[in-house]
């Protein structure tokens, strides 16, 4: 998208709302913006209706703030607390049904290249724990044996957020939830052991408690998704509401699972490896 | 790419020099798509659909579509396949029977989206013990789906339907999917005689910004194909909101009523319509249906035939005129619950008596004499 598809004709611009107009001067969209340079510039997502201290609002945040190319970036998401955040972005999003998002994902790519054969477009699936290792995980893992070009990032809570705190397929065992009254009796599904060796050539697994590291690998998931392969992203997001902590800690509770079970982790495939050190090895990020 | 001219529509169905071939009805949805200018194209193999669903795979690979995978089950192929559509692209599949049940989900999602895809049935039967025998069971569940819903009486049917359901699904006051519906086995597993037009011919290619609805394709302002926040909340704007477009996607429906009569004549064909016996049928019953009346008119009995071409929209007025004469309408259907006497009886609002039968499941052909037998009894009432 070039950035005249949203300028307002001048005579109409003071018709439009202070926001749109903030978007079209100093957004993401003329000049590329990181998450470092976050606070100097009018966010996509200027507000959204998540609970207080959400981190799965924060990771959405960071997320779309570490987007290469917003004007071409299309999110695909599905039902879930991420689409609370999404469904205010000013980005191009597309949510159907449950768990289907790496399938519409996969349709939608093949047919960008089809039709801008030249122009890079990025698809890249953003969504809950439960949308992604639960309902949707038999199309999450067949796009990657397809090697579809789509950076997959997982906002993980831990929890099915969105229909009132039951269990999903990535809650710790042990912990009790609704759905779960004697506690959860089998592990974290591994969905990030899963990428490796179902055709992602680039993995990341991170906290909310960096957020640089989110900008740094969100960026290179995005970038190498266009050229070499699938990618994963896994963000830890805790959620105040529904494991009862008070909000203003989650970025603790994030921390300290970064210390632990959530520590950071990384993958990347040769063939990704020699593409990036030939692209971008110079790159700050 | 394999070179093809592009013709206007009205050129492809009416004008241009026919072949007449003795193909399978798997063969004839290839002969449609070849001619289709279809874009994109996803499979997932189920009997009795899979054999169109490998010659589209075939016209893939010899150079007729740009894109052609095997998804991992209908509940992603009609995922991916939206994708497809959302994006700006012709996209065509295929599927039947459980298929259809697996994918239901995705279906008012297409409408809803107002997405133009355009998908054939092969119907087959769908409950346990398991079958893989013709049933239309499947399409009583789709009525509602919001996509609008052909069915093909045989392979020339099915051949013309596919290509017209793409102009139909694409007209910007309708742009809202088409589900070609065609009886398994005895239309895709049998060779009849089919005109078709020249296989260096081609529609015109789909123009993605005719969409009603943005593209996403990033070269419009962002937009998103979901519900605000705010409409997702308990409050009169949401109920709003969702009641509008529920009755603008019927609208749509509504609106592709002329666009069916122009590319395919009528919602129905009628026959002999000032008869005091109507039979009324749609898909392969109506062979069967031209079968029994053949008999009929030689014991003597006068009978009309109405073939429903369109179930959604359904011809209500035209099926109200075709039978204004009736004394009683015969419904002849091949499943269990008699899903279309339901949709007939409705119609007719109880102006005619209305016989729910005969209907043969599980994979039984239709004898004609079932069908005798009823026009007998409703002539001599
Ligand atoms: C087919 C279907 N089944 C169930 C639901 C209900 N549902 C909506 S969101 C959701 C849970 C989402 O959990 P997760 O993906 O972990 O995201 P979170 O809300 O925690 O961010 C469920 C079960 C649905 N929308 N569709
Ligand atoms: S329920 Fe949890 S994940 Fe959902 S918005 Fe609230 S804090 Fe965020």
């Amino acid at each position: 998208m070039s950035i005249k598809v949203i300028k307002p004709t001048a005579a109409f611009a003071s018709l439009l709302p202070t926001e749109y107009l903030e978007l079209v001067a100093d957004g993401p969209y003329a000049s590329p913006k990181t998450i470092n340079d976050l606070g100097t510039f009018k966010e996509i997502i200027a507000e959204h209706p998540h609970c207080a201290g959400c981190g799965v609002a924060l990771g959405v945040r960071l997320t779309v703030a570490s987007l290469p190319a917003p004007a071409d970036t299309l999110i695909v998401g599905t039902a879930g607390c991420s689409f609370f955040g999404l469904a205010q972005a000013a980005l191009n999003y597309s949510c159907s049904a449950f768990g289907n998002q790496n399938a519409v994902a996969s349709g939608l790519k093949r047919m960008l290249k089809i039709r801008y054969p030249d122009t890079d477009k990025d698809v890249v699936v953003l969504v809950g724990d439960g949308g992604i290792a639960d309902i949707g995980l038999d199309l999450t893992l067949h796009s990657w044996f397809r090697r579809e070009k789509i950076a997959t990032i997982m906002v993980d809570n831990e929890v099915y957020g969105n229909t009132g705190g039951q269990e999903s397929g990535m809650t710790q065992e042990g912990q009790v939830l609704n759905m779960a009254p004697k506690g959860k009796n089998f592990a974290k599904i591994p969905v990030f052991e899963l990428a490796r060796v179902s055709g992602c050539v680039y993995g990341a697994r991170v906290t909310v408690a960096s957020p640089k590291k989110i900008g740094r690998v969100v960026r290179k998931a995005i970038l190498l998704a266009r050229e070499v392969g699938p990618t994963y992203v896994q963000i830890y997001t805790p959620c105040p509401t529904n494991f009862k902590f008070p909000p203003q800690q989650t970025i603790n509770i994030a921390k300290k699972a970064e210390e632990g079970y959530y520590s950071f982790q990384e993958f990347i495939s040769d063939d990704a490896q020699a593409y990036w050190e030939k692209n971008f090895a110079s790159s700050t990020m | 790419m394999i070179e093809q001219r592009v013709v206007a529509p009205e050129y492809l169905f009416n004008e241009a020099e026919r072949e007449e071939q003795f193909i399978t009805g798997s063969e004839a949805v290839r002969e449609a798509i070849k001619r289709a200018n279809v874009d994109m194209a996803i499979s997932y193999p189920i009997t009795p659909q899979s054999e169109s669903m490998h010659l589209v795979g075939d016209i893939y690979a010899e150079g007729y579509i740009k894109e052609y995978f095997r998804g991992e089950n209908e509940f992603a192929v009609m995922s991916s396949v939206a994708g497809a559509a959302m994006g700006g692209v012709r996209v065509f599949t295929a599927t039947g029977g459980p298929g259809t049940l697996r994918a239901f989900e995705a279906f008012p999602t297409w409408a809803g989206a107002r997405l133009p895809v355009v998908c054939a049935f092969m119907t087959r039967g769908i409950n346990s013990p398991l079958s893989i025998q013709p049933d239309t069971l499947e399409m009583a569940y789709m009525l509602d789906t919001g996509i609008i819903m052909l069915h093909a009486e045989n392979s020339q049917d099915l051949y013309d339907m596919i290509l017209q359901a793409f102009m139909i699904a694409e007209k910007p006051d309708v742009h809202i999917p088409v589900g070609v519906f065609v009886d398994g086995f005895f239309i895709t597993h049998t060779r009849d005689r089919v005109k078709i037009a020249p296989p260096d011919l081609k529609l015109p290619p789909y123009n993605p910004y005719s969409a009603p609805v943005p593209v996403m394709d990033m070269e419009n302002p962002p937009i998103r194909q979901m519900r605000d926040p705010f409409v997702m909340k308990s409050n009169f704007i949401s109920y709003a909101a969702h009641a509008s477009w529920q009755q603008e996607i019927l609208a749509a429906a509504e609106r592709s009523r002329r666009h069916i009569a122009h590319y395919l004549g009528n919602l129905l064909e009628a026959e002999n319509e000032t008869a005091p016996v109507m039979i009324v049928a749609s898909g392969t019953a109506v062979s069967q249906s031209r079968e029994a009346i053949e008999s009929a008119r030689q014991e003597g009995l006068d009978v009309g035939l109405v073939k429903l071409k369109s179930l959604r929209p359904f011809p209500t007025e035209e099926l109200k005129a075709m039978t204004a004469n009736a004394k009683a309408v015969i419904v002849p259907e091949f499943n269990r619950v008699g899903w279309l006497a339901r949709e007939v009886r409705a119609a007719l609002e109880a102006k005619v008596k209305v016989v729910g039968g005969p209907r043969v499941f599980g994979g039984m052909t239709m004898p004609p004499d079932l069908i005798l037998d009823e026009i007998r009894r409703c002539a001599n009432e």
